[in-house]
């Protein structure tokens, strides 16, 4: 017996997690993904602070809860183009399509490697290529192949690969409507563009890179099978800067403080000891800010004799000629002035700008100056959570998750008895 | 039940990698099968005709060999049957090379084993318990009460009890609060009396203060809760708890050097708090206006010789109250010393805010101490953006503490009850010796109890690290090793005032999901749903406590005797105790040592040995086995000579199966489950260490056999590990075969 239906739009950590406690609190649950596969940023990191553990060992626990769950209805490839209808009854329209792979499609394998053409790979920042026909990664679901549309030339060479006819490359989508008692906005947050970052050289130079370039550049399934190396010329490295608040903490940018990227970068700092035992890590923050236990994580790697801090923000990053290095100008609060460093990799620890949708939004949802979800519409049954609605952590994210799925339990509860 | 019927896929390669029918034909030899039948693509409408009809026919057992479990569940379950997947695309297919005779005969063999679990398993019938629809929630502050009214308006009784003699908490003594909504900027007035409201208003909310739990018992869905409400014993029944018992500042009385009760004009936070009503603030030494306040952030926090970690909330509560001073009284300056301003998320905004007001100071350094003049303080600075070595005077200084978790160590706390007993009842030598330490030790855990579970493993949540009761902080914030009992709120982590009310509903939404869940006889997290539930062959019971010590979850209390006693509810079928039994006692109706050693002996050993060894592997199903399969979907190879017994954890292995094993002729076991330690990731948290304690039992069984220690290996791997786990293995089959074969192959 259902106590009602909710709408839960994204397939990050934050939505899988919101379905799966839906489901499992005895809602029934549509969970629309914009992407291929589930997982959204995590399952492209190589690990979580602060336990450095690896985010497919959780996903794999909630996949398998999401793939068993009778209330589960799964889309991938799929957009909520219009919420309409009100509170109570809300009516989002579907739109499915783009994967150019049908349901039938066993996951079999078959099509490995028959796509003749290729494209610049989006889940490996455009560090590798990856052919049109783009396998799934390790682990990911649906375990079944995706078409990217914006390098397949629909040559049809993939065709006779498919016994089973599932694929339909450049197939024009479809669409349908559901009707849900409450909605539940998981749609997350993307990168800002680092090359708009002025002085900080992104996209300048291959060895400037973005901390999201570094979990693909540590990763056993990114384009260097996990060994970190200089993206110029795959030559090992001696030191490296982190860059924070790359774009955060700035009125120019993202007003807000990102929240995690001071841990990412702790944690980055790990992933570059394990390889490198010798090399130089210097982290340039304003703060450095790891909150709650995120501190032990922080005070165990400063016991490192080629760790070190630079309080200040930096100012420049460009090619030394001299040196052929990167090199780094900062300020130096403590000591009142500008210094400058040189370095052979220089990872910008960008922020979190929260994923845009199409304004206005339904049923009086609003934003905060950052463009973050305001949490909750409770009488209209609509609701954020995770970093829709405030930049936030994984554990953030899963938490608040939970909460949120208790608020909509509530409204369809409201529904159920007017 | 008829015997299983056995199903072979042909799709996704599995006919090109196997011979199908000569498959089909051994199988359908065996006299345990219900016939045996080929079906070129098992998952399309033919084979759902296929099963639809098989179950007609009376089959309540199915052996699916075809791709894995982690596939197609919804299609491949079957209302009313036990089916057993063998993932024969996975393990021979993609991972073997086609049509050779090591590749059929581990597909023989991997079928016969899931016949052979499939002819023992029985169809699980939900257990019937009547559970009481309503929330225990253990603490009144702002985390508690969101439980309690979050749950309540989603339809559910609700039991909120509170230590002491109001409502929310240190929330009582504040009038402002840092911005709670956006713009994030603002002072907000204190919504605490709107809370108390709606709480005091809402029907099915019960307070119960100020009181103390007395003692609960029994289980999730059916908890027996004795309060002491004002002196008054009271009985109530719980489905599940949510404990949100909050903080407690860190003891000033340990930052001397800063002051603290060196002069009654340095404060803390909380002090301040109380003294933020109206006017402008006075010192309490003398009474004469403060108007140079310094704010010492990280008093006694970020430092290992106080609190370790950071509580979060300092940076903004300090600025708050700076703000606050400064609406009170204009001509009042602040000054704010800090290590790093940590102001998290949006809260940006309002630190933005404060460095707008012109009568605030931020400086970045240490305070070294806090020196007690006649004429006022003057606080030390180090290393400071105002220079080096520099001295600064203040009126009242206040030292933002930070937050210690109010929560019991339910491990410590029975240790130190078992050390007592063990000395009252008069034991003497080395054990005593021991028990003495530990009481000395655990001493602090003296009378810290809150809930007064009474479980054999402890009266309150076992902690994780630091004090804090949580068990999986990243992915599963809210379970703790205590089924049914959830935390939230300080006590499970530093959070501040937000973060808590949110926390507070998420714990709750894990409390009703728990209930609810009992109410059908399920299992909740991480074996979600699961309608099986351990039976124990008492009969057969050596009252040797091992099952009782091992589960994870304190499922198990004892008898007088020590014999188990099982609370079906606790239970979260890991299997721990299974594995933990020597007697074998313990059964799933779909997973029991009988069922893995049926498994064992249905794998064909070859009479000889021809370099072509068999090794038995247990691998975690959660991590280490799709591990594997990833493996497998990138075509990875590995021995052909591995034999898989998924297993729900490294803790539920039997060492009666490595036993059986080895006197059956295989060469070697390999055990891969999940790392252990502080960073745990068994999801059973120390499934891994369990299994390494019972090594010893193994090291002595070999010794008996006369076996070389090194045929028994036990490997720790990630779900990450996808290119090590197949190296592994092979680096296993090629020791194992230097090794030569098991001498106990003839007998």
């Amino acid at each position: 017996m259902s106590v009602g239906t909710v709408l839960v739009i994204g397939g990050g950590i934050s939505g899988i997690t919101a379905a799966v406690e839906a489901a499992e609190a005895g809602l029934e649950v549509v969970l629309v993904e914009r992407g291929p596969w589930l997982g959204g940023h995590v399952a492209r990191y190589h690990r979580y602070f602060p336990k450095l553990c690896p985010p497919r060992c959780g996903l794999e626990i909630d996949l398998r809860r999401l793939r068993q769950a009778r209330g589960i209805r799964c889309h991938t490839s799929t957009e909520v183009r219009r919420l309409s209808g009100g509170p109570g009854a809300w009516r989002a329209h579907l739109e499915h399509g783009g994967r150019g792979v049908t349901e039938s499609c066993t996951g079999c394998g078959a099509c490995a490697g028959v796509c003749p053409v290729s494209g610049p790979d989006e889940r490996e920042f455009a560090l590798a290529r990856a052919p049109a026909l783009r396998m799934p990664p390790p682990l990911a679901w649906p375990a079944q192949p995706a078409v990217d549309e914006a390098s397949c030339t629909g040559c049809g060479a993939c065709l006779a690969a498919c016994q089973l006819g599932a694929l339909a490359p450049k197939a024009p989508p479809t669409t349908s409507e559901i009707v849900v008692q409450a909605v539940i906005f998981a749609t997350g947050w993307e990168p800002p563009e680092a090359s708009r970052f002025e002085g900080l050289g992104f996209g300048t130079h291959p060895d400037i890179v973005t901390n999201l370039m570094l979990e693909r550049l540590c990763a056993a399934d990114g384009p260097t099978a996990g060994r970190l190396v200089r993206p110029s010329d795959g030559g090992s490295i001696r030191s490296v800067a982190f860059v924070q608040c790359a774009g955060s903490r700035d009125e120019q940018h993202l007003r807000h403080c990102s929240a995690v990227c001071c841990m990412a970068t702790l944690k980055q700092a790990r992933y570059l000891r394990e390889q490198y035992p010798e090399a130089e890590i210097h982290v340039f923050a304003i703060d450095l800010r790891a909150p709650g236990r995120g501190e032990l994580f922080l005070a165990e790697i400063e016991r490192d004799a080629k760790f070190f801090v630079h309080k200040g923000k930096v100012a420049r990053v460009e090619p030394d000629p001299a040196s052929g290095l990167l090199a780094v100008e900062a300020e130096d609060v403590l000591a009142g002035q500008r210094r400058r460093r040189e370095v052979d990799l220089v990872v910008l620890a960008t922020g979190m700008a929260p994923t845009s949708g199409a304004d206005p939004l339904p049923g009086g949802l609003k934003r905060d100056a950052s463009g973050f979800l305001l949490p909750s519409q409770a009488e209209a049954g609509l609701f954020a959570c995770g970093c829709a609605a405030r930049p936030s952590d994984v554990a953030g994210c899963t938490r608040d998750a939970a909460g949120v799925v208790l608020r909509a339990l509530q409204a369809c509860a409201q529904v159920r008895h007017g | 039940m008829d015997k299983p019927a056995v199903f072979l896929c042909g799709g996704c390669g599995l006919g090109d990698a196997l011979d199908l029918e000569a498959l089909r034909k051994r199988i359908a030899r065996d006299k345990g099968a219900g016939g045996c039948s080929i079906v070129p693509c098992l998952c399309g409408e033919l084979g759902r005709a296929a099963i639809t009809a098989a179950v007609a026919a009376n089959s309540r057992g199915l052996v699916f060999g075809a791709c894995s479990a982690r596939e197609l569940a919804g299609a491949f379950a079957v209302e009313g049957c036990h089916v057993e997947r063998v993932a024969l695309r996975e393990l021979c297919a993609w991972s073997q090379p086609p049509r050779t005779e090591d590749t059929q005969l581990l597909a023989e063999d991997l079928l016969a084993m899931g016949l052979a679990r499939a002819q023992k398993a029985t169809v699980p019938v939900p257990i019937a318990v009547e559970v009481a629809r309503s929330v225990l929630v253990v603490g009144g502050g702002p985390a508690g009460m969101a439980a309690a009214l979050g749950a309540a308006r989603a339809g559910y009784e609700v039991d909120l009890v509170e230590v002491r003699d109001g409502l929310g908490g240190y929330l009582a003594d504040f009038s402002v609060l840092t911005p709670q909504a956006a713009p994030f900027r603002d002072l907000e007035p204190c919504d605490l009396p709107e809370w108390i409201t709606a709480v005091r208003s809402e029907p099915r909310i019960r307070v119960h203060l100020p009181a103390r739990i007395q003692r609960i018992a029994g289980e999730p869905g059916a908890f027996e809760v004795d309060l002491e409400v004002a002196g008054t014993p009271q009985r109530l029944r719980a489905g599940a708890i949510v404990q949100a018992t909050g903080w407690r500042p860190y003891h000033s009385s340990r930052l001397e050097h800063l002051g603290a009760g060196r002069s009654p004009d340095v404060l803390t936070g909380l002090d301040l708090e109380r003294m933020l009503g109206t006017g402008p603030l006075r010192r309490p030494s003398d009474g004469r206006f403060a108007r140079r306040v310094a704010f010492v952030l990280c008093a006694g926090s970020r430092d290992p010789a106080h609190l370790p970690w950071c509580s979060g909330v300092c940076c903004a509560a300090s600025l708050k109250q700076a703000l606050r001073i400064r609406e009170l009284d204009p001509e009042a300056s602040c000054y704010v010393l800090y290590r790093d301003l940590r102001t998290p998320g949006v809260l940006e905004e309002f630190y933005r805010r404060a460095q707008e007001d012109p009568g605030l100071f931020f400086a970045r350094g240490e305070v070294a101490g806090v020196e007690v003049a006649p004429t006022g303080l003057r606080l030390a600075l180090q290393a400071s953006t105002l220079g080096d070595e520099v001295a600064l005077e203040a009126d009242l200084v206040v030292l933002a503490t930070g937050m210690v978790p109010v929560a019991a160590d339910g491990e410590a706390i029975r240790r130190l009850r078992d050390a007592r007993a063990l000395i009252a009842r008069g034991e003497q030598g080395p054990q005593r010796e021991a028990a003495e330490r530990t009481v000395t030790d655990l001493a602090g855990h003296e009378g810290s109890e809150i809930l007064n579970l009474a479980y054999r493993q402890g009266p309150d949540l076992p902690v994780l690290e630091h004090g804090f009761p949580d068990s999986h902080f990243i992915c599963f914030p809210y379970e703790t090793r205590r089924t049914g009992i959830y935390v939230a709120g300080c006590a499970r982590s530093p959070c501040g005032l937000d973060e808590a009310r949110r926390d507070g509903e998420g714990a709750a939404l894990k409390a009703i999901q728990c209930l609810e869940l009992c109410a059908r006889g399920l299992a909740v997290h991480p074996r979600w749903e699961d309608p099986t539930v351990p039976e124990f062959h008492l009969p057969r019971c050596t009252q040797c406590k091992r099952c009782t010590e091992e589960c994870p979850y304190g499922a198990l209390d004892e008898d007088a005797k020590g014999t188990p006693q099982p609370h079906p509810t606790r239970c979260r079928r890991c299997g721990t105790c299974l594995g933990a039994c020597p007697e074998r006692i313990v059964s799933f109706p779909d997973h029991s040592v009988t069922m893995v050693s049926a498994m064992i002996k249905a794998v064909g050993i070859p009479d000889e040995f021809e370099d072509k060894p068999r090794i038995l592997a247990f691998l975690c199903e959660n991590d280490a086995l799709p591990a594997l399969e990833a493996a497998a979907r990138r075509r990875v190879r590995w021995s052909p000579y591995v034999r898989i017994v998924p297993v729900r954890c490294l803790g539920s292995v039997n060492v009666v199966w490595i036993a059986d094993a080895l006197a059956r002729g295989f060469d070697g076991v390999l055990l891969v489950g999940c790392p252990s330690g502080t960073d745990t990731q068994c999801h059973n948290v120390r499934g891994s260490e369990l299994m390494a304690t019972r090594g010893e039992n193994v090291r002595q069984k070999l010794q008996q056999l006369a076996l070389e220690q090194e045929r028994v290996r036990l490997a720790e791997l990630t779900i990450a590990d996808q290119e090590r786990l197949p190296a592994l293995i092979d680096a296993f089959a090629a020791e194992i075969q230097a090794l030569g074969p098991n001498p106990f192959k003839d007998a």
